[in-house]
C-alpha cells in the first residue's frame, strides 16, 4: 500500500477524533480545537488525493482551507473570549439561550 | 312620440325617488320627503297618461311597441336586452300601477305622518313602484323577473317595516320564504324556455310557440314550462299552496296591504300567466290546473274569511279568493276577463284596505271588528266608500265588481275549457264573499259600539286620507262601466292568438244560459248579504250560537284549516331539525370548521413537537451536525456503489 493511502487512513482517524471531541466535550475550547483538527484532517486528505491523482487542485484547496480557517479561529476566539467574559464560564452546556 | 320612445322614464321616476329619500330622506323634512316620493309617482303618473295618449296614435302594426335601450347581458349566444314593450296590456297594467300606487302614495302621507321612519317607508314604496313598472313593462321575462323579484324585496321590507316588532319582522321573512319556493319553479320555466327556445324575449317565444302544435297527451316542453310558470305565479300570488304568507303579511302598514297585497304586486302572477296566454293555450293540461287551483282557493280562501275578526284578514283572504277567481279566468281562456277582475279588484280592494286603514286609523290603532261597531255615524266618509268598494266586491249589478266577475263566472261555465263544477264552486265562492263581506261591514259600522268610549275618540281622518277614498270609491263604481265587451275588444290584440286557439274547440252548448247563471250569481250574493244581515244585525246572538252549535267547523276554519301547523309540523320543523342536527352540527361545526380549525391545530402541534429540536443545547446542535454529514457521506458512499 502506497505511503499516500496511509495518509488518507491518518486523515479519516484525526476526523473521526475531531468529530468525537465536537459532539462530546463540553469546553469550548476544546471543541473549537476538535473543529480545527477536522480541517487539518481534511486538509491532510487533500494533500493524499493529490498525490495519488496527481493533480494540484488538491494542494490549492488545502490554501483556501488554511486562509479561512485562520479567519475563523480569529472570529471564533473573539466569540469565545465574549462568553468567558459574560459568563464567567467555558462550559457549553450553560450556554442554551438560543432556544424559546 | 317621446314618452312611448323613452318609455324607461316612467320607471326611472320612482327610483330616483326612491334614491333620493333613501339617502338623503334622513335629513329632510316630513314635507320635503313628501315632495319627493309623491312628485316622483304623480310625474310617473302624468308620463304614463302622455304613453297612453301616445299610444292611442299607434297603427296596429306598430303594437307591440318594442325598444331595447342597451345590451344587458351578453354571453356567448346568450343575450339579454334592457328592453321595454308597450302593448294593450302593459298599457292597462300601467294605468292601474301609476293609478292606483299615486293614489296610494297620497294616502300614505295621511296615515304615515306619525310614524318613524318616514323617509324610509317613501323611499321603500318608491322602490317599489319602480320595480313593478319594470315588472309589467319588460319586454323579456329576465326583466320580468327582476322587477318580481324586485317587489319581493320591497314587500319584505315593507311588511317588515316595524321591525322591532317581533311578529311583523316573521311575517316579513315567511313572505319572502315562501316566496322563494314559488320563485324556484319561476326560475326553472325559465331556464327551461332558454334552452327550448334559445332567448328569453317574450315576443319571439310566443310567435315561435305559436307556430307549434297543442300537447294535448301529457306533460311536454310547453306544458313543463307553464306549469313552471304557474308555480311561481302561486308563490307571488298567493293560491293554494303557497298562500300561507300573505294573511301575515297584514303585519305591515295598511297603505302596504292595499298597493301590494292587495292592488298590485300580487296580481303580477295573474299578468305573467296572461302575458303568456299563448303558451298555457297550447298546454291544456296546464289550463286544467291553473282553473282548479284557481278556483278552489278562490273558494278555500273565501271560507277562511268567514271567522276572522282582524279587519285587515278579512281582507286578506278576500284577497286570496279574488285572485282565485282571477286564475280561475285565465284557466277557462278567459284572459281578458281576468285582467278585467284584475282592473276593477285593484280598485276596490285597494279601496277596502285603505278604508280599513281610516277605521283603524278612527279607531286608534285597533283592528279587531269585535271591538268595534256603530262606526257608520262618527265616520261617515269612511262608511260610504267601504260601502261601496263592498257592493263592487260582491258583485252587485251596476258596480265595477260585477260585470267583472259575472264575465268570469259566464266564461267558467261556457267556455271549452270550463264547466259547471267550475261555476258552480266560483257561485258558492261568491255566496261567501257576500257573506263575510256584510259581515264586515255589519260588524264594523252597524250595531251598538263595542269599544270603550272614554278611551276611544273616534275622528274622521284627514283630507289626504279621504280624497283617495273617495276618488278610488268612484272607480270601484264606474270602472267597469266599460263592459268587459269592450275591454275584451281593447286587449283582443294580446290574446288573438289565446282567443284563435280557443274557437278551434268545441263551444259548450250555453246560449241563452247567461241570464239565467247571472241571476243565480246575483241571487247567490243575496243570500249571502241576507245570512250576513239576519246573523250580526237582526239577531247578533245567532253567530255566537252557531259557533257554538258547529263547534267543530267553527274552530277549523277560526284555526285556518291548521295549514300552517300543518306547514309547520310538515316542513318547518324538518327543516330546522336538519339544518340544528345535520347542517349546523355535522356539515358547518364537525365538517368545515373542524377541518379548517384541524389544519391549523396541525400545523401547531407538528411546530410543538418540532421546536424540540432547537434545544438551544450546542452539543445537540453539533451531534445533529454530525450524523447529517455522517449521513451525507453514507448516501454518497452507498451511491458510489
Amino acid at each position: 500500500m502506497p505511503l499516500a493511502s496511509y495518509a488518507v487512513v491518518l486523515s479519516a482517524v484525526l476526523f473521526g477524533l475531531g468529530a468525537l471531541g465536537f459532539v462530546f466535550k463540553r469546553n469550548i475550547i476544546t471543541i473549537f480545537m476538535s473543529i480545527e483538527l477536522m480541517l487539518n484532517a481534511v486538509n491532510l486528505s487533500f494533500v493524499a488525493f493529490s498525490r495519488i491523482r496527481h493533480l494540484l487542485e488538491g494542494q490549492v484547496f488545502v490554501f483556501f482551507v488554511i486562509v479561512v480557517a485562520a479567519a475563523e479561529a480569529a472570529v471564533g476566539m473573539a466569540i469565545i473570549m465574549q462568553v468567558a467574559r459574560n459568563r464567567q464560564s467555558l462550559n457549553i452546556e450553560r450556554i442554551d439561550l438560543l432556544k424559546l | 312620440m317621446f314618452v312611448l320612445d323613452n318609455a324607461w322614464i316612467i320607471p326611472a321616476l320612482p327610483l330616483a325617488g326612491a334614491a333620493v329619500n333613501g339617502i338623503f330622506g334622513r335629513r329632510f323634512t316630513q314635507k320635503a320627503v313628501n315632495a319627493v316620493a309623491v312628485g316622483s309617482t304623480t310625474l310617473a303618473f302624468l308620463a304614463t297618461l302622455a304613453l297612453v295618449g301616445e299610444f292611442a296614435r299607434l297603427t296596429p302594426a306598430q303594437i307591440p311597441f318594442i325598444r331595447s335601450f342597451f345590451p344587458w347581458i351578453v354571453a356567448g349566444n346568450f343575450r339579454v336586452d334592457f328592453a321595454l314593450q308597450v302593448d294593450q296590456l302593459t298599457i292597462i297594467m300601467l294605468l292601474v300601477v301609476s293609478g292606483v300606487g299615486w293614489l296610494i302614495h297620497i294616502y300614505s302621507m295621511g296615515y304615515m305622518a306619525h310614524e318613524g321612519g318616514y323617509y324610509r317607508f317613501f323611499a321603500y314604496m318608491n322602490l317599489f313602484m319602480f320595480f313593478m313598472l319594470i315588472l309589467v313593462l319588460g319586454a323579456n321575462y329576465a326583466l320580468l323577473f327582476v322587477g318580481w323579484e324586485g317587489v319581493g324585496l320591497c314587500s319584505y321590507l315593507l311588511i317588515g317595516f316595524w321591525f322591532l316588532k317581533r311578529s311583523a319582522s316573521d311575517a316579513g321573512k315567511k313572505a319572502f320564504v315562501v316566496n322563494r319556493v314559488g320563485d324556484f319553479g319561476f326560475m326553472l320555466g325559465l331556464f327551461l324556455i332558454f334552452r327550448t327556445f334559445g332567448t328569453l324575449d317574450i315576443h319571439t317565444v310566443l310567435s315561435r310557440i305559436e307556430a307549434m302544435s297543442v300537447e294535448t297527451a301529457g306533460i311536454g316542453t310547453i306544458t313543463a314550462i307553464a306549469l313552471l310558470l304557474f308555480v311561481g305565479a302561486t308563490g307571488k300570488s298567493a293560491q293554494v299552496p303557497l298562500y300561507v304568507w300573505l294573511p301575515d303579511a297584514m303585519e305591515g302598514p295598511t297603505p302596504v296591504s292595499a298597493l301590494i297585497h292587495a292592488a298590485t304586486m300580487v296580481t303580477a302572477g295573474v299578468y305573467m300567466v296572461a302575458r303568456s296566454s299563448t303558451i298555457y293555450v297550447h298546454a291544456p293540461l296546464a289550463m286544467e290546473v291553473v282553473a282548479v287551483i284557481g278556483c278552489f282557493t278562490a273558494f278555500f280562501a273565501a271560507t277562511l274569511g268567514l271567522t276572522q275578526t282582524d279587519i285587515k284578514k278579512v281582507l286578506a283572504y278576500s284577497t286570496v279568493s279574488q285572485l282565485g277567481y282571477m286564475f280561475l279566468a285565465c284557466g277557462v281562456g278567459a284572459f281578458s276577463a281576468g285582467i278585467f277582475h284584475l282592473m276593477t279588484h285593484a280598485y276596490f280592494k285597494a279601496l277596502l284596505f285603505l278604508a280599513a286603514g281610516s277605521v283603524i286609523h278612527a279607531m286608534g290603532g285597533e283592528q279587531d271588528m269585535l271591538h268595534m261597531g256603530g262606526l257608520r255615524g262618527p265616520i261617515r266618509t269612511t262608511f260610504l266608500t267601504m260601502l261601496a268598494a263592498t257592493l263592487a266586491i260582491t258583485g252587485v249589478p251596476g258596480f265595477s265588481g260585477f260585470f267583472s266577475k259575472d264575465e268570469i263566472l259566464w266564461q267558467s261555465y261556457s267556455s271549452p275549457y270550463g264547466s259547471w263544477v267550475l261555476w258552480l264552486v266560483a257561485v258558492v265562492t261568491a255566496l261567501l264573499t257576500a257573506f263575510y263581506m256584510f259581515r264586515l261591514i255589519f260588524l264594523t259600522f252597524f250595531g251598538a259600539p263595542r269599544y270603550d268610549e272614554h278611551h276611544v275618540h273616534v275622528h274622521e281622518s284627514p283630507q289626504s286620507i279621504l280624497i283617495p277614498l273617495v276618488v278610488l270609491a268612484v272607480l270601484s263604481v264606474a270602472g267597469g262601466w266599460m263592459g268587459s265587451g269592450r275591454f275584451e275588444e281593447f286587449l283582443r290584440p294580446v290574446f288573438a292568438h289565446a282567443e284563435e286557439m280557443r274557437a278551434q274547440l268545441p263551444a259548450g252548448a250555453a246560449h241563452g244560459l247567461e241570464l239565467p247563471l247571472m241571476l243565480v250569481a246575483i241571487g247567490g250574493a243575496l243570500v249571502g248579504f241576507l245570512v250576513a244581515l239576519w246573523m250580526y244585525v237582526r239577531r247578533p246572538q245567532a253567530a255566537d250560537e252557531m259557533a257554538t252549535k258547529l263547534a267543530g267547523a267553527h274552530s277549523l276554519l277560526f284555526h285556518k284549516y291548521y295549514v300552517d301547523e300543518i306547514y309547520d309540523a310538515l316542513i318547518v320543523h324538518p327543516m330546522q331539525w336538519l339544518s340544528t342536527n345535520v347542517l349546523w352540527k355535522i356539515v358547518d361545526v364537525a365538517a368545515i370548521d373542524g377541518s379548517v380549525n384541524g389544519l391549523g391545530s396541525l400545523a401547531r402541534d407538528l411546530g410543538q413537537e418540532a421546536r424540540q429540536v432547537q434545544s438551544g443545547n450546542g452539543r445537540t446542535y453539533a451531534s445533529w451536525l454530525v450524523a447529517g454529514a455522517a449521513a451525507i457521506a453514507i448516501l454518497f458512499l452507498w451511491l458510489g456503489h
